[in-house]
């Protein structure tokens, strides 16, 4: 029995993380992700689930690129190249957006923050060095890029995640979803957000690596937090029906097609100043020729990224994350049909090692969001 | 009834000329939660080495190989049901198919327990 490994054929290094002896020590199993060593499970992907379903996980995402911008006109430098609203942000306000290509493809999806004295951006670890690049040779002098890599991040997700974290940072309580502000913990300048990528309620929080040990320690030593893998985090973001970059969305992808019209900002649509916007506000207006959409699976087969979508015998698409969906007890999927295809409702069929697996398009979320949008509610 | 044990992280039982084969405790501790097993039809014809089963775990697919050359006579029914059996009680209810054993002297090939417990402990 073998499984199949992925093994990078260039000669970088495989980094580690600065809570990587953390995780040893708590017996994550260490997997190479995005050119770091990262915990894929401690005691097993289901449990660590259920658990963040149910309690509060705590997950190492050290591995993002956590970036800051400043300078006069930031807002307006970097809506040359996201189709976002981003002067339209108000400070301790953080937005889903995307940094596209001249041509409308999505070289990856990131999330700005109104810092107030600046923007924070968090984007993906896989491809942080080229975005960091991307924004160097496309952002104007006067803009001022840094990479914060003295400091972790660290997200904390599920319905008991604010319990759990305003014991340690109290304020974090009175905040909403999308939300971010700066506090203190054991005398170190932290950052915090009410977000996360798992569709539970839960925060990210930013710290300086070395306190990042002891304030996971401080956190898992809470009856209602558990350390949780890169495994889990992946089932229940599938299950929230968020896209993962590099497998759900590409450079050949535009926003329309990937289902992320939301993040094109109305005044960006009526201004039509962002990279690709004659390709993409065609895609909003005429439909895009092909969409992300989620798949229910018949039976129990799961149906994984790669494999062809099929509407009889004519190939119609290709599923690029699927797998076993722990809250919803059957196999699920995201991929890309033609619009004429993407109804929900839609029969089409999954081919798996030369056999037909029936599917459904789905509306996504597969899994409720449980996010906290009001206070006092 | 010997045991017997590939690199691959198969066990195979021999009684007489049929054989039965699952993977190791080891294996399935490594492949973590299984969702799905898909057993060979009976009546397949396996050669060693070649691919006769496939487990899934959440997070990947992987193969299991046939140890020796043979025919399947019967795939474990129970899997399709209860995949976890493959956790709970891999190196028993968690068998994955029988087979008749075309040629006996494959299993010279093969590890014992002792050998087996060596072999993961290096890895």
């Amino acid at each position: 029995m073998t499984e199949t490994d992925f093994t990078g054929e260039e000669a970088v290094p495989t980094a580690t993380l600065p809570l990587d002896a953390w995780h040893r020590a708590r017996g994550g199993r260490m997997v190479e992700f995005a050119g770091y060593w990262m915990p894929i499970q401690y005691e097993g992907i289901m449990a660590e689930h259920q658990w963040t379903r149910d309690n509060a996980g705590l997950f190492d995402v050290s591995h993002m690129g956590q970036l800051s911008l400043s300078g006069e006109n930031v807002a307006a430098a970097l809506e040359t190249l996201v189709p976002g609203d981003i002067a339209a942000l108000k400070p301790g306000r953080m937005r889903y957006s995307l940094l596209l290509g001249e041509d409308g493809g999505i070289l990856d999806d990131l999330m700005v923050t109104n810092e107030g004295d600046q923007l924070g951006v968090v984007v993906n670890g896989a491809v942080k060095w080229d975005d960091i690049g991307y924004l160097r040779e496309n952002l104007p002098d006067d803009v001022t890029l840094n990479h914060n890599e003295d400091y972790g991040l660290l997200a904390l997700q599920g319905p008991k995640a604010a319990d759990a974290l305003a014991r340690l940072v109290p304020e974090c309580a009175d905040m909403v979803f999308m939300q971010a502000a700066r506090a203190t913990w054991n005398g170190h300048a932290i950052a915090l957000s009410r977000s996360g990528y798992t569709g539970e309620d839960g925060f990210e929080i930013s710290l300086p690596n070395e306190a990042l040990a002891a304030f996971a320690d401080a956190l898992c030593a809470m009856d209602e937090v558990k350390p949780i893998g890169l495994g889990a985090r992946d089932s229940l973001r599938l299950e929230a029906g968020l896209p993962l970059y590099g497998h759900d969305l590409s450079e050949d992808t535009d926003p329309v097609e990937g289902d992320l019209g939301f993040a094109i900002g109305k005044r960006r649509r009526e201004e039509a100043n962002f990279p690709g916007a004659a390709r993409i506000l065609g895609h909003l207006a005429d439909g895009p020729p092909r969409r992300r959409v989620g798949l229910l699976v018949d039976g129990k087969l799961p149906v994984r990224e790669g494999a062809k979508l099929f509407d009889g015998n004519t190939e119609i698409g290709v599923v690029t994350s699927g797998g076993f969906a722990p809250s919803v007890g059957a196999p699920i999927a995201m991929g890309y049909v033609p619009r004429d295809h993407a109804a929900p409702g839609t029969a089409i069929a999954a081919e798996v090692r030369g056999k037909r697996v029936p599917c459904t398009v789905a509306a996504m979320p597969f899994v409720p969001h449980n996010y906290v949008r009001k206070q006092g509610g | 009834m010997p045991r017997y044990y590939t690199e691959e992280h198969e066990w195979v039982d021999v009684d007489g000329d049929v054989a039965t084969v699952g993977i190791t405790d080891f294996a399935q501790s490594q492949l973590g939660d299984i969702v799905f097993v898909e057993v060979p039809d009976t009546g397949a014809e396996l050669a060693a080495g070649g691919d006769a089963a496939v487990v899934e775990s959440v997070k990947a697919a992987s193969d299991v190989y046939a140890p020796v050359d043979g025919v399947v006579t019967e795939g474990n029914g129970q899997l399709e049901e209860d995949p976890a059996l493959v956790n709970s009680d891999p190196e028993g209810e968690g068998w994955f198919f029988r087979m008749t054993l075309s040629d006996k002297s494959q299993l010279d090939g093969l590890m014992n327990a002792e050998a087996y417990k060596a072999f993961i402990a290096d890895l």
